[in-house]
């Protein structure tokens, strides 16, 4: 009888497991068909080195070049808030703080990841860009700018917390021996402890790109639905991800080759993802064991 | 044996108690002699959808027995069905097409067309934009047709004087009716247009882009302008003779073309035979110019709706 319900336990932990990588894998194989559909009717160079995406358009163009910059810049600019912020208050947290501090004000850091992303994108569209306007008044209602910081605001959880861990995680006995060796407090937490917890601190800042690469709401909402190959953050551009809730919320025949763009993109942003989160994977197993 | 007898008894009572319930409810009412029932099937335009439903909820106080379905197939997609015979009434944001009439002809369908209100096309700017007064037909499309994808992209390439800077456009998207009427009315060809502009389903989102950017232009329906006057400045088109800004005068006189249209909706012979659908349409007339009004469309002279009231009669009575 024991023996039957472990049996049991151990077959449905089993299932729960297969069951996850079973969707992984359903996911991948219907991007992966539908994207195959796709370039068998739109060649794969075009894809990559046209400059326009109007698929919906009389003048249909499908290259994912905007669609990408518009992801990046806005990941690039969350990013350049992000890690400084988040940096900053990691290396307070552990370096400096006092430990009831650290224990009350950590779990507040983390309820920025916790607030809806759409809060976030109302947010920046009818707060944050009025404000830069003030500043610099030639900045579009829609632009990525805004949407950049906020979402760099949404990610500083992900950077602080993260990193603040890693640099937890240092062994005492390197920053006593700093101390030891006369460094100052600056001196220990710069160039002893984030050099020791360097590879915990890469790995929070490239799953804070990848969150910010999937992040939707915020740039839908706030940085225009306009493909547009640019560099210019106070312009309206569109994210791969914006593009895809675009479509999908809109009456686009099933089956077509409108319909098929979603796929396209949708891969191309798996394959993103996918990358960075085998990277940080890759660095946190190289660096793990470092100092045990 | 206990339990299940217990259980029998129990769906026995509840059996009972519904049934009372149901047959209060038929008593009730019975009473009524004057209601209807049936229903009506409309498909068609989304842009007559608003009114249509809008008809259709105030008619379900009236007539709480007859179901009204609307479904929106686009105009040329709800006369499909219409020339089949599969639906009472077809919304349309255009006359019908002589291919249209044909096949209704094939299927022996005859009909009625009847107006029910105006639909009409702001283009509008922000309020900070202080260089541009009206635009032409021409200029407009000059700014939308597909080959100014990519390369009109400045104010000042449309007329000298204006400013170098970059144009912002804002419209509805390719899915919405306004949008294939605003390349109708202005490029030449439904659904034909540059794709570098910000395009949304949602006015929201359009008034939002148009009202946080100097540079920006923009159109969507009128209707949606109304609730945003503070927000936005509206521009004249130049219809040929005059400049003409769009207002419930200039669309219901016609002088603000070519982006005001008639909106209708088609009833078929065989339908009013039934008097749910007679009660359906004569409702209808009477309540359009006030509920168009609320969906933000633009009602008809009181002497049009009274003067198809009386066509829809004598179309009634020749079907009889």
């Amino acid at each position: 009888m024991r023996k039957i319900k472990e049996l049991i336990i151990e077959k449905s932990l089993f299932s729960s497991a297969l069951i996850t990588i079973a969707i992984t894998v359903g996911i991948v194989s219907v991007l992966a068909v539908e994207t195959i559909r796709f370039f068998s009717e739109v060649s794969i160079i075009d894809f990559f080195t046209d400059t326009q995406w109007t698929p919906l358009f009389t003048e249909k163009h499908f290259g994912i070049l905007p669609l990408l910059s518009g992801t990046l810049i806005t990941s690039f600019i969350a990013i350049a808030v992000a890690l400084p912020i988040g940096l900053s208050i990691s290396i307070y947290l552990s370096e400096y703080a006092p430990k009831s501090f650290r224990k009350t004000v950590k779990p507040l850091l983390e309820l920025l990841a916790a607030v809806p992303t759409v809060v976030y994108g109302f947010f920046a569209l009818i707060v944050v860009t009025p404000f830069l306007q003030q500043i610099y008044p030639n900045l579009s209602g829609f632009n990525s700018l805004s949407a950049g910081i906020v979402m760099g605001i949404m990610i500083i959880p992900y950077v602080s917390s993260l990193s603040e861990d890693a640099l937890h995680a240092v062994p005492k006995s390197l920053r006593e021996a700093s101390f030891g060796m006369g460094a100052t407090k600056l001196q220990t937490a710069f160039k002893v402890m984030v050099p020791a917890a360097s590879s915990g601190i890469i790995v929070s800042i490239i799953l804070a790109i990848s969150r910010a690469i999937g992040e939707t709401m915020i740039v839908a909402i706030a940085a225009g639905q306009q493909p547009r190959l640019t560099l210019d953050p106070t312009v309206p551009i569109e994210t791969i991800t914006a593009y895809i809730v675009q479509v999908s919320l809109g009456d686009v025949q099933h089956g077509s080759l409108e319909y098929r763009t979603i796929f396209a993109a949708g891969i191309t942003l798996f394959v993103f993802t996918f990358l960075l989160n085998t990277l940080s994977y890759r660095i946190r197993k190289k660096y793990q064991e470092k100092y045990e | 044996m206990i339990f299940k007898m217990k259980k029998i008894i129990t769906i026995i009572a509840i059996a009972f108690i519904f049934g009372a319930c149901g047959e209060k409810k038929e008593n009730k009412t019975s009473e009524n002699s004057n209601e209807l029932t049936g229903t009506i099937k409309i498909d068609g335009s989304s842009t007559v959808f608003p009114v249509s439903e809008a008809v259709a909820e105030e008619f379900r106080t009236a007539q709480p027995k007859v179901k009204v379905t609307i479904g929106v197939s686009g105009t040329g997609g709800g006369f499909k069905k219409f020339s089949r015979g599969e639906t009472n009434i077809s919304n349309a944001s255009r006359p019908i097409k002589d291919k249209e009439k044909k096949a209704c002809e094939e299927n022996s369908i005859k009909y009625l067309e009847l107006e029910v209100a105006y639909d009409g096309l702001a283009v509008l700017v922000n309020p900070a934009n202080d260089w541009v007064d009206s635009f032409t037909v021409e200029e407009l499309k000059k700014i939308w047709e597909p080959a100014a994808q990519g390369k009109i992209m400045k104010w000042n390439q449309i007329r000298p004087e204006w400013p170098n800077e970059e144009i912002h456009l804002f419209g509805p998207g390719v899915a919405s009716g306004t949008y294939d009427y605003f390349t109708e009315a202005i490029v030449g060809k439904s659904g034909s247009s540059r794709g570098d502009f910000t395009a949304s389903e949602d006015d929201h989102v359009l008034v939002q882009g148009i009202a946080g950017d100097k540079y920006s232009l923009g159109f969507f329906g009128l209707a949606y302008y109304a609730e945003n006057k503070d927000k936005l400045t509206l521009i004249g088109v130049h219809n040929g003779t005059e400049i003409v800004k769009p207002s419930l005068e200039t669309v219901k006189n016609g002088t603000y073309t070519p982006l005001s249209r008639p909106l209708f909706i088609y009833v078929n012979s065989t339908s009013v035979t039934s008097s749910e659908v007679v009660e359906f349409v004569n409702f209808y007339i009477d309540n359009a110019g006030e509920l168009s009004k609320d969906v933000g469309y633009i009602p008809l002279p009181d002497e049009k709706y009274k003067s198809q009231k009386d066509s829809f009669k004598t179309f009634v009575e020749s079907n009889k």
